[in-house]
């Protein structure tokens, strides 16, 4: 993936390298920006087997501050923001390798280096007993729910 | 063969009559006997769909999972910018502004409709409200929702934006939007059982070309629909799916 760009960011930026299950590497830039999720949407995504993005509806597109063109095909990790614990994730894999539905509280990373917190949903999409990608839903959480998030994810991070 | 064709019980009572015409221009079209039965609640038609008694069903996004995955149903069709959006409201004199504001003990009052149900209880948990820490009454009618809002015998009722949007403007002035969902991808939808898949293709082509005739145009308006759009396999799967991580 792309290193973010500097001339993207909004705002006063930290920066770091985040280093994804395969090895590769990316440099992002993040703010202390927050943008939180209107009240009564769905973010929706698919990915392929992979956790490339097939599909986004407009909320997820707003989220994220990417075009739509910038991320169909681009890994889901696009999102991914540094205060988040690799072991969020690598329980999320593992839940869907064995075709169960997973739950999450994610910080998720915007391109102008914002963030947003969502509550997650994902669930393998099966078809004649065959995965044949997953679909994400995420909502508005609850700041109390955010603040119990934060507190653990910091001791895992 | 007689078919029998059923009707989400959540369907707005001013389109009653539309759904018999509509069940008259179906057999016509087809030249088919087929029977228009209406059940009085979700729990009534679910027992129908459980036995096998139903062949068509303009279903509510809530069931499409059981009728598609369990029942061998197929998509057929769906009112052309259909979504079914809901609506939590408060009554006009109510202090509270924002979801965030609510606070336990909140006592609702709902109808049985599912997907509306289910999509306000999501827009309460940002205040961390659940079935623990509210209390909910069911009626048989939004208007009966809405009189416990006026009467203050519910904090916030639960209502499908359309029919909201519907109630009379004395009602209504009485009430005050807290939040609207937003969005788009759940919505009603046609479906053919096993019994009558066969004729998906001829029946899809019928209400497609439903707005070109007059008759047909009649029947439409009698729903309140403008016209059809053709519903794809994969399209109602990935409703299912995206209902499934909503559903708890
Ligand atoms: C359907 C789906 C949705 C996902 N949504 C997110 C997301 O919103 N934010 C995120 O950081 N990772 C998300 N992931 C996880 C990423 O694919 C990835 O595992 C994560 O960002 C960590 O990167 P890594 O696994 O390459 O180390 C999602 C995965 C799937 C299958």
């Amino acid at each position: 993936m792309n290193d973010m760009k500097m001339a993207d960011i909004i705002g006063e930026y930290r920066e770091k390298v985040l280093t994804f299950h395969d090895d590769s590497q990316r440099k992002v830039f993040y703010t202390e920006v927050e943008f939180p999720v209107p009240d009564g949407r769905l973010i929706v995504s698919r990915t392929d087997l992979k956790g490339a993005i097939t599909h986004a509806n407009e909320s997820f597109v707003e989220m994220s501050g990417y075009t739509r063109e910038e991320l169909i095909g681009a890994p889901h990790s696009i999102l991914r923001h540094p205060e988040m614990p690799a072991a969020a994730f690598q329980g999320l894999w593992s839940t869907l390798a064995e075709k169960k539905k997973w739950h999450g509280y994610v910080k998720n990373l915007r391109k102008d280096g914002g963030f947003y917190w969502v509550y997650a949903t994902v669930i393998p999409n099966i078809r004649g007993g065959e995965v044949l990608g997953y679909t994400s839903v995420r909502r508005r959480p609850s700041k109390m729910k955010v603040k119990e998030a934060e507190a653990l994810y910091e001791t895992l991070t | 063969m007689k078919y029998t064709f059923t009707v989400s019980p959540d369907f707005n009572p001013e389109f009653i009559s539309g759904w018999f015409f509509f069940n008259t221009w179906l057999q016509k079209s087809l030249n088919e006997q087929i029977h228009l039965e209406l059940y009085n609640d979700f729990e009534s038609q679910r027992q129908a769909i459980a036995h096998d008694e139903i062949d068509l069903i303009y279903a509510n996004p809530f069931d499409a999972s059981n009728l598609v995955r369990e029942k061998g149903f197929v998509p057929i069709a769906c009112p052309d910018n259909a979504a079914d959006e809901a609506i939590i409201a408060v009554s006009a004199e109510s202090a509270i502004s924002n979801v965030d504001e609510l606070q336990p003990g909140l006592r609702i009052s709902k109808t049985d409709d599912p997907d509306v149900n289910m999509v306000c209880s999501l827009m309460l948990e940002p205040a961390n409200l659940d079935a623990q820490n509210t209390t909910a009454s069911t009626r048989a009618t939004y208007v009966l929702v809405a009189k416990d809002l006026i009467t203050q015998d519910a904090d916030v009722g639960f209502f499908l934006a359309d029919t909201y949007t519907n109630l009379s403007k004395m009602t209504r002035s009485k009430l005050k939007q807290l939040v609207r969902s937003d969005i788009h991808d759940i919505h009603h939808l046609l479906l053919a059982g096993p019994q009558i898949s066969h004729k998906r293709g001829e029946i899809l082509e019928r209400l497609l070309a439903m707005p070109a005739n007059e008759k047909g145009l009649g029947v439409l308006q009698g729903l309140g629909i403008e016209n059809w759009k053709a519903v794809e396999q994969e399209d109602t799967e990935f409703m299912i799916d995206l209902m499934e991580t909503l559903k708890n």
